[in-house]
């Protein structure tokens, strides 16, 4: 290269390269404090806020793969909180104000970009559901702005407005400050804070059991030798039954596959998030320019991290009607990851019939999105012994006095 | 995409299949006499097993018959035929 020219980049240039190590891979202590069981987002969120909003350090985590190795690797990494509900907007807002200033409290990229969500709407029952969730929002301190078709084509112009396809676009919702992170840079930074602060990271760690006396968890048994606690955390997403069934505590989760897909690098063409309840298919383009494309879930329970090959179809066909252009961009990998899907879309988080074990689970579809928040809250919730206010509202007792949380249309993943 | 028995039709593509979730959920026998807890398990509550789960499918594009079936969740895999139930 002669000086004075400068070549075109390739997509993905401009990322840094893969760091060597930024977190302890530690060996498991006799006892913590707090044990934190499972090393994904959340629990990594979790004990980073323990070590640096309460000053509490003396704290393990529990991964029993390998660190963010399950739904944090495997989700579409999209980030909002246009949420119908005033119990949803705190909690996901909170994390998308923490989103906001991640990567200084972390000092480390996480190459968060809001490039804006649209949730489109294609009958004049989605219309309406959609335009009160704007008006719900925006009550809520929340951006979020209804667009007509002609709106939603200047912002993302390969959206197919047209009305001659089989469910036509009516309408958007927008919140132009949602965005998209790089998942993998968000576990290790969390990681790397949270060890910076003496916390143990402790990987190929699986629990098997629990040492109970009475209505306290004394310990937990693992994989590498029983580990006692003082407080137990469990973040353990469309795994957590598992968990509770050694406990005997019974909670309204089933676990579902979630299907998502990559397409080859392309050159940027999509330059926001586009979602689609109706048709089932969510799609935005990665830092490196792959489409990132995620589907509903699958219909039955399966722990499997693989799913059915028709809903990939119906989601490839309903991606490509929307969006013409993908017609002939090639599919590079596929993926399932395991998510826990409550009755009415809304995560459990806080008391068990445990004193000392604390619940975060239920996230299903969308738990990536409010992983500073959960994590800023539930470490609250264990440092305190109740619940955080932002989380207070999603306890296990709300399935018995009814007070449901219903986000099956804000969630926009449909199950 | 993987194959179900159907005990009527025999084997067909799952598409044609719709899931109905834990199989022997019985309507409570005294419904009257419930605690609110009690009606929010039988409401919410199903057990979510990582391994062999009875449960109730309906071919619903064929007979359109329910029927039982034993399934495990970490393969997918129907691990015994399903019943005659309906």
């Amino acid at each position: 290269m002669t000086a004075g020219t400068t070549a075109p980049k390739p997509p993905g240039a401009d990322l840094p390269e893969h760091p060597d190590h930024l977190w302890r891979d530690a060996e498991p202590r006799r006892a913590y404090d707090v044990v934190v069981v499972g090393g994904g987002g959340h629990g990594l969120a979790t004990a980073h806020y323990l070590a640096k909003n309460h000053g509490i350090t003396n704290v393990a985590v529990l991964e029993k793969g390998w660190l963010a190795g399950g739904n944090m690797a495997r989700n579409t990494t999209l980030i909002r909180s246009n949420y119908l509900w005033d119990e949803s907007a705190g909690i996901y807002e909170h994390a998308l104000k923490l989103w906001e200033g991640l990567e200084e409290d972390l000092d480390y990229p996480i190459l968060f970009s809001q490039r804006g969500v649209l949730n489109l709407a294609h009958t004049e029952q989605d219309v309406r559901d959609s335009v009160r969730r704007v008006e719900a929002n925006k009550l809520n301190g929340i951006d979020a702005e209804w667009l007509g078709p002609d709106e939603v084509a200047k912002v993302c112009p390969i959206v197919n407005v047209s009305s001659d396809i089989r469910y036509p676009v009516q309408g958007a919702t927008f919140q132009p400050r949602a965005g998209i992170a790089k998942h993998d840079y968000v576990a290790w930074g969390f990681a790397r804070r949270a060890s910076e602060a003496s916390i143990d990271i402790i990987q190929d760690c699986e629990v098997t059991g629990f040492v109970t006396d009475a209505d306290r968890v004394t310990g937990v048994r693992t994989t590498r030798g029983t580990i006692a606690a003082g407080t137990v955390a469990l973040c353990a997403a469309g795994h957590t039954s598992t968990l509770l069934d050694m406990l005997g505590v019974r909670a309204p989760l089933q676990s579902h596959p979630l299907q998502a897909l990559v397409s080859e690098l392309l050159e940027p063409v999509h330059p926001t998030i586009v979602m689609s309840n109706a048709v089932h298919v969510y799609v935005s383009q990665a830092h490196k320019g792959e489409l990132v494309m995620g589907a509903g879930v699958d219909s039955y329970n399966g722990y499997g991290q693989r799913g059915a090959f028709h809903v990939i179809e119906r989601q490839m066909a309903a991606a490509v009607e929307l969006f013409p252009v993908f017609a002939r961009a090639h599919l590079l990998r596929s993926w399932a990851g395991i998510v826990d899907v409550t009755p009415d879309a809304s995560p459990i988080v806080g008391h068990t019939p445990y004193e000392n074990v604390f619940l975060n689970c239920g996230w299903g579809t969308g738990g990536f999105k409010a992983t500073p928040g959960l994590g800023w809250a539930f470490a609250d919730t264990v440092a305190h012994g109740r619940p955080h206010p932002l989380v207070a509202p999603f306890g296990l007792d709300r399935f018995v006095t009814g007070a449901l949380v219903d986000e099956h249309g804000a969630a926009a993943v449909a199950h | 995409m993987q194959l179900i028995a159907c005990p009527w039709c025999g084997p067909r593509e799952e598409i044609e299949f719709s899931y109905g979730g834990q199989a022997h959920v019985a309507y409570p026998e005294h419904p009257a006499s419930l605690t609110d807890e009690q009606w929010a398990h039988f409401v919410f509550f199903r057990d979510n097993p990582k391994g062999p789960f009875a449960e109730r499918w309906s071919h619903s594009a064929g007979c359109r018959r329910w029927f039982t079936a034993v399934r495990d969740t970490r393969t997918h895999r129907f691990v015994s035929p399903p019943e005659m139930t309906s």
